[in-house]
Order: structure tokens, then sequence, then C-alpha cells
């Protein structure tokens, strides 16, 4: 790429706390030398400058919410070449997908006093229910290093490597024992996808899985290991539905417990 | 001027967290109408939280916001303590201080040297900014991931910390682990201390107001997470009355849900509010700092908050430093607490201003109602009435010189629409 023109990235935000493009300034020590190999081209949380598309890559945030939203989405897929949904909100509906298993005029009129003006759809879903994704990165929120890793790797046409296997891995490299075997402490470990690092098992606490379904999880299976342990129904069924709770493996195990 | 209307309009507000949009209307050179739109979506936070176990309160709330998840941990577990009748006293205590402090470093030096610096100096932003002043951004960069690195550290990671729970935390360090972090909080507390110089001395519009600010006053500390709620013009009550005091609106030129002082009206949260209340319980170094660069005991001009930012951001690092220097490790990293029938009330300085959280729970401690008052939502009333006051100043300015300015008015506020949203109305109507 070099001497040719920048290749101009876009981010854009949807129903979402603004944590995982928050992560992009984050990476304090690379911000400018990447700002300096792309052109941020469309980025309001820290630019007023916009420039128009088309873009090379569009990094997209949060769920799909309303109405106006489900036809942004469009406006964004058509004018990128490459679109990465950013954590788990745009990549399963977020910890507002559990308006999904409620009714969503119950919801409103919790939180407002005048639910007539709240113009909201029955669900928050994922991009992907929408558009096509060419790369969903996971998390709640995302790990930086791994954005930094799926910026490089579409912008040099070549797939990110970022691990679909279970956070048990990450425990096992970075030496971490086993919490729910020495410990007893409950842990959602095994069936959740690998990108944190296994932070919560090397602080002492279980898995709660911010980073959602792994490939192939075998949820049935460590549901009965938390039933023999003591958890009851109603845990269970909150373990699943948190941040993830709208991915087809959580929502089905919450769902077979409900 | 010739006498017509004017619309200055901003479809989408940049520098801000979260969506929202300006709108101001001027006819033969008089204000008619200001609104500072909100199109974030809902999130409906309160709703979710009914029937949730009081343990994951902390988790759950840190989603409202990207940008000070520890807030909403601080907010949710105390107003659970509060609930359940406990109060932490040592270490643990000390230990919630220090990662508040590495949260208000992170997002205010965010605020300014990423948002709000590049207005004062006309750059779009901060990597623009970069090119003709690349120390300076760099230095605010470093600054900001000693902010992360506390809260890294101490809660796991820097967004939506994994390790402050209801009793305490996870785990906690022998005295030895946070070494290294010290030294570099050394550095940190210098170059806090160039960002004071360096903010005091930018170019400031004569803006001097009259508000009301209400923040914490903790008998001998700058307040993090206690206090009594007070303001300048008597408010004096215990965080436990919020709710027979502020009330939210609807105001006929709007159609956010304004929170205002049932006494009074308007009122102003953050920085500049804790600043002009707390003044006298900064540490020396803070203190000595702030009137070194010309900013006196109390600022009413609100486009200041950048240099009271840095003041405060200055006083993060001591009172860092301070709580490292005196710290033993706690003798368990929390106590185990058994659910009641309760309710429980807290209310912390955020980054950006007062966050009132109350929970009732059940005996087995399900969450039967919460109820969440983030900064901006107070504040947004505040920020629309400078915008009255500030554009009749400046009619003679061209189009998208008034325009930039009255977002650079708005970002004074460095508000944080993410975290209001759950709680304004939502107004899709598009200027």
């Amino acid at each position: 790429m070099a001497g040719k023109k920048k290749p101009k990235v876009a981010v854009w935000k949807f129903a979402s706390c603004d944590g995982c493009q928050l992560s992009l300034l984050d990476c304090e020590d690379e911000l400018l030398a990447v700002a300096e190999a792309i052109e941020i081209a469309n980025f309001p949380e820290a630019s007023r400058a916009v420039v128009k598309g088309p873009y090379d890559l569009s990094l997209v945030e949060g769920s799909i919410t309303t109405p106006h939203d489900e036809e942004r989405i469009h406006q964004v897929r058509r004018s990128s070449k490459f679109l990465v949904t950013i954590g788990a909100c745009a990549t399963a509906g977020g910890i507002q997908a559990l308006r999904n298993f409620k009714d969503v005029q119950d919801f409103v009129s919790i939180v407002y006093a005048t639910p007539d003006y709240i113009d909201t759809l029955a669900k928050s879903s994922a991009i992907s229910d929408h558009v096509r994704v060419d790369f969903e990165l996971r998390g709640c929120p995302i790990n930086k290093y791994q954005l930094v890793e799926v910026v490089s790797a579409y912008l040099k046409d070549r797939k990110p490597v970022t691990p679909a296997h279970s956070v048990c891995v990450e425990c096992k490299r970075r030496g971490t024992v086993c919490v729910m075997v020495s410990q007893g402490t409950l842990c959602m470990g095994p069936v959740v996808h690998a990108g944190c690092g296994a932070i919560c098992p090397a602080y002492d606490r279980g898995c709660y899985g911010c980073f959602g379904p792994k490939e192939t999880p075998n949820t049935e299976s460590l549901s009965e290991w938390f039933k023999d342990h003591g958890m009851g129904n109603e845990e269970l069924v909150r373990a699943y539905r948190s941040f993830n709770a709208y991915a087809t493996p959580f929502r089905k195990e919450s769902e077979r417990h409900d | 001027m010739t006498k017509k209307t004017r619309t200055i309009k901003v479809d989408y507000l940049a520098r801000v967290e979260g969506e929202g949009a300006l709108y101001i209307k001027i006819k033969d050179d008089v204000v008619q109408d200001v609104k500072l739109k909100i199109f974030e979506p809902p999130r409906f936070f309160e709703a979710f939280l009914q029937g949730r176990d009081f343990r994951e309160a902390p988790d759950i709330t840190a989603r409202i916001c990207g940008i000070c998840p520890v807030a909403y941990q601080m907010s949710a577990i105390h107003a659970m303590e509060n609930a359940l009748g406990i109060q932490l006293e040592g270490p643990l205590r000390e230990i919630r201080r220090l990662m508040y402090c590495g949260e208000w470093i992170e997002s205010h030096v965010l605020h300014i040297y990423m948002l709000h610096a590049p207005d004062f100096l006309g750059y779009e932003d901060a990597v623009r900014m970069a090119k003709d002043h690349k120390e300076i951004v760099e230095r605010g960069l470093q600054l900001k991931k000693i902010g992360n690195e506390i809260v890294s550290l101490v809660g796991g990671r820097e967004i939506h910390p994994i390790n402050a729970r209801v009793g305490g935390f996870y785990k906690v360090f022998a005295k030895t682990e946070f070494d290294g972090l010290k030294e570099r909080l050394k550095w940190a507390r210098d170059a806090a201390l160039e960002t004071v110089r360096w903010t005091a001395q930018l170019p400031f519009p004569e803006f001097e107001q009259d508000y009301e600010f209400v923040a914490l006053r903790h008998p001998e500390e700058y307040p993090f997470n206690e206090g009594r709620l007070v303001s300048n013009r008597g408010l004096d009550i215990a965080v436990a009355d919020y709710e027979n005091h502020f009330v939210e609106e609807h105001v006929e030129h709007s159609n956010a849900l304004h929170s205002v002082l049932k006494e009074r009206d308007s009122y102003f949260v953050g920085p500049m509010a804790r600043y002009n209340l707390n003044f006298e319980r900064l540490s020396p170094l803070a203190q000595e700092a702030a009137l070194e660069s010309g900013l006196g005991r109390e600022c009413n001009n609100p486009f200041k908050s950048i240099v009271v930012r840095s003041v405060e951001v200055l006083y993060a690092c001591d009172e860092a430093l301070r709580i490292l220097e005196s710290y033993e490790k706690p003798d368990r990293p929390h106590i185990d607490l058994e659910p009641r029938e309760s309710v429980g009330y807290s209310c912390t300085e955020a980054p950006r201003g007062i966050l009132y959280h109350r929970y009732s729970i059940d005996a087995q401690g399900r969450i039967l109602n919460a109820r969440i008052v983030p900064p901006t939502s107070q504040n947004q009333k505040t920020i629309e009435n400078d915008l009255w006051k500030f554009v009749p100043k400046f009619l003679d300015l061209p189009e998208e010189k008034l325009t930039w300015q009255c977002e650079q008015a708005i970002r004074n506020y460095d508000p944080c629409i993410s975290c209001a949203t759950h709680f304004l109305k939502l107004d899709l109507e598009r200027v």
C-alpha cells in the first residue's frame, strides 16, 4: 500500500455503550502510528471531520433496535468494501437483547414516563441479521489487540487470526489453575469463546461469558455440571442470559431451563 | 446584521460519547429555540435489571457506559452495600478510591486531549492536532494510558473491569505488585502538572455564568464514593433523599426529560461542581497548581472546565500515589453478604458528575426495581441554558465558526449521551 492512497476506515455506532470503539482510542501506543497508515474517514466519537464513502473498512459497534437504524445499516453496508462488527452488541444483540425474552412495551413503560414517545423495535438484533458481515469480533468489550489485528488483516487482504476455541485454552496458556476444579467456582469458560485472555479465573473468579459461545459449545454438559454443584434453574437461565443472551447456543440453553 | 432567520444545525455531534444532535433557531438576532437532541437508541437497563441477582448489578450496569464503567460499578456496589447495611473500611475502601482515580485519569485525559483541546486550537480532531503538536498529544496518550493501567491492574481490564464486587473484590494484591505502577504514576503526576499549565493558557471566551453546582462532599476527602449532596445554594442532603429534591421535568422547548432541583431549577454536576464545592479538599499540590495557573478557588466559566479537569487529573495521580504509599494488603478480598428485603441508595462521582443508583431487593436478593440517574441527564438543561446565553454574544461570527463554538460549548460538559439515554426520552424528529 506504500505510496498509494491510504485505506479509508469508518466507525459506526448503533445501540451500544461506546466501549468497543473506545478500544481504538485506548491503543495509546499504537494510535498515532495507525492513524498514519489509514485515513480515519468517519469516526464521530473522535473527530468532527467526515470524509464521504465508499470506505475500505467499516467497523460497526452496537445492535439494531430502532426502525431508523434498521435502514441505516444498509447504507453502511452499501458504502463499505469490508464490514466488521466489533463487540457483543453488534455480533449478538448485546445486553439489550434481554428485551427479546419479554414484551418490549413492558420495558418501555418501566423506564419512560411517556412511553408513546419511544420508537423501538421488539427485538435487539445482531448486524448479521440485517446485512452481510465479513467478520465478527467478539467480546464485551472487545480485546483491543484483536482489534488491531483485525484492522491490519483486512487492510492487507488476509484473514484475521482470532482463535475460536474456549477460554479454558487461554487459562492453560496463562498457567492459571482451573478455578472450577481447584476451588469449585462455577465458570463458563468451557463454552465461552476465547479472546479476553482468560482474565476472570486469573482474578479468582469464574468466567461470566463476555465473549459469547465458542464454536460447537457443549452447553448441555456444562449445565449438568452446574446443577450437580447446586445451581438452580433461575441461576442457570441468568448465567446464559447476559451480554450474549441472544447468541443461538446461549439462547437455546437458557430456554431449556426457563 | 440583516434581519433574518438563521438556524444552526449539527446533525451528528462529534467528539461526544453517543448520538446527539443540536438545533438552534435564531430570528432577528434573537434566539428562538435551542434543542440538544438525543437520538441514541434506548436500552432499558432499569427494566431488565428486574429479577436479576443483586450481585449482578455492578457487571450489568457497567455496560451502560464503556467510558465510565467504574462509576457504574461503584454506584451499584455502594447502593447494594447500603441496602445490606454495611460500609467497607480500610484497604478495601482505599482500593476502590484507587480504581476511581484510574477512571478519572483515563476519562478526563481522553476529554482534555482528544475531545476538547482540538476545539481551542482549531483542529477537527487530536490526530490532526498531533501533526503540529505531536509531543503534546503523545503526553496526553501516555497519561491516559496510566489511568487505564490502574483500572486494568486493579480491575482486570480497562473497559468493563471484572474484579469489583458487592462486598469488596474477587482478588486483592500484595503491596509489591504495585511497585511498577507507582514509578509510572510519578511520571504521570508531572505530566498532569504540565497539563494544568498547558490548558490554563488556552484561549477562553468570556462566559462567566451563575450556576447552582451540585456535588458530593465528604468531611475530609475530595469525593469519590461517599458524602452528602451539597450545592452552593444551600442544598445539603443525604444521598437517600435524592429523589425528594430532584425531579425529571418535561419542558416545552425540548422533547427530552430534564432533571431539575425541585426547589429551584437547573443545576450543574461534574468537575466544575466538585471543584467549586470541594476546593480545600484537593491535595496541596493540586490546590497550588490550580491557583498558580490562575484558575482561582471558584470557576464559573464552563469553557475553563478543561483546566478543572486537568486539576482533577493531577489530584487523581497524587491521591493514587498516596493510596499506594500507605497500602497494606487486606486480610481478605471481600466480605460475604446475605441478602435481605431492603432498599439501597448510592451516589458516586463519575468523571462527568454525580451518578445516582437506587435498588430495592427481596429476601432472596432479586432486584425488584432499579433507578439510575446519570450525570449527563442532569446537565442537559444547563447545557441548553448555556447555549441560549452564549449564541447572542457571538452572532457576528460566520456560520461555520458559530456552529463550531456551539459544539465546543456542549463539549464543555463532556456529555455522555450513551449514559443519558436509557433515561432520556427518544426523539426521532430529524433536524
